[in-house]
């Protein structure tokens, strides 16, 4: 990350919600299809050390992106993004929910509500996602099952891997 | 782990309440008496002890009576749950946005060169 881009994250634990605000060194246009075709985000969806790999993605009001995310071990971590409304190249909103391989979503896991907004920042794009929970209870399942999950631990390992690699740079 | 569970639902419940809440701000200072937490509210003694039943039951405060007088301690321990949480999201969305500036400098690139 440029050290001069913005990076807010903001959770509020009364609300049920995160925001997460980002800025990127590009244009709208650009940034709007990283976002919404599945070949690009396939390539940057995945935090690291995991790969991305799209199952089936239609793009509209109503449509869906089902995907995997594939840590190194070759465990494939099922979601599916389900659209709601799209505004191009402003905003949409979705609901998020964990799935099986054939993309049934899990009704015991609680689904949260993402409203993603882009807006010309001077040549470079700001990215503001608020994500919602129903409640707190909803939130709370999600934490107590992301603490579950080999996910979590293989973010340890990076968050780890990260505090190291920032202790190299500085 | 259903002990856990039960811990974090109480844990958002007790923190929902603006009242609960600066209670648990104030003794991040330090420990004090139930007297001197409730004085910057207006409310009868009785109600404002309903709030600190509520912090104990979650396990966000601990109290202890010593004569005539009640002390409340903050235990931290049980906010660390969902701290850890918010801390893997925010890593999940660094590494992220990491991967998408890599893609647009990429992007930009093939741009240009047609």
């Amino acid at each position: 990350m440029k050290p001069d881009l913005r990076f807010d994250f903001i959770a509020d634990m009364q609300k049920s919600t995160l925001t997460v605000r980002r800025e990127f060194d590009a244009g709208r246009q650009l940034v709007w299809d990283c976002y919404t075709k599945a070949e690009l985000l396939d390539k940057w969806y995945a935090p690291k050390p995991l790969t991305t790999k799209t199952q089936s993605m239609d793009f509209r009001d109503g449509g869906h992106w089902h995907f995997a995310m594939i840590d190194p071990e070759g465990t494939h971590y099922w979601s599916r993004t389900d659209y709601e409304t799209i505004t191009p190249i402003e905003a949409y909103t979705a609901y998020d929910g964990f799935t099986d391989e054939t993309g049934v979503v899990n009704p015991d896991m609680p689904r949260s509500h993402i409203h993603q907004a882009f807006t010309d920042l001077d040549g470079r794009t700001m990215v503001e996602m608020l994500v919602s929970y129903n409640s707190p209870e909803d939130l709370q399942k999600v934490i107590d099952m992301g603490m579950e999950s080999g996910l979590a631990s293989t973010l340890e390992r990076l968050d780890e891997l990260l505090v190291s690699l920032a202790g190299e740079a500085a | 782990m259903d002990n856990c569970v039960t811990h974090l639902d109480s844990v958002f419940h007790a923190l929902a309440d603006p009242t609960r809440r600066a209670v648990v701000q104030r003794l991040v200072e330090g420990p004090a008496p139930v007297k001197e937490l409730a004085a910057p509210f207006k409310m009868a003694l009785p109600s404002f002890m309903k709030h600190i039943s509520v912090l104990e039951a979650a396990g966000l405060i601990a109290s202890q009576k010593q004569g005539r007088v009640r002390t409340c301690t903050l235990k931290p321990g049980q906010l660390e749950a969902a701290e850890k949480w918010f801390g893997e999201q925010r890593a999940i969305w660094a590494s992220r946005y990491d991967n998408l500036d890599n893609l647009l400098t990429t992007l930009k690139g093939e741009t240009n060169e047609t």
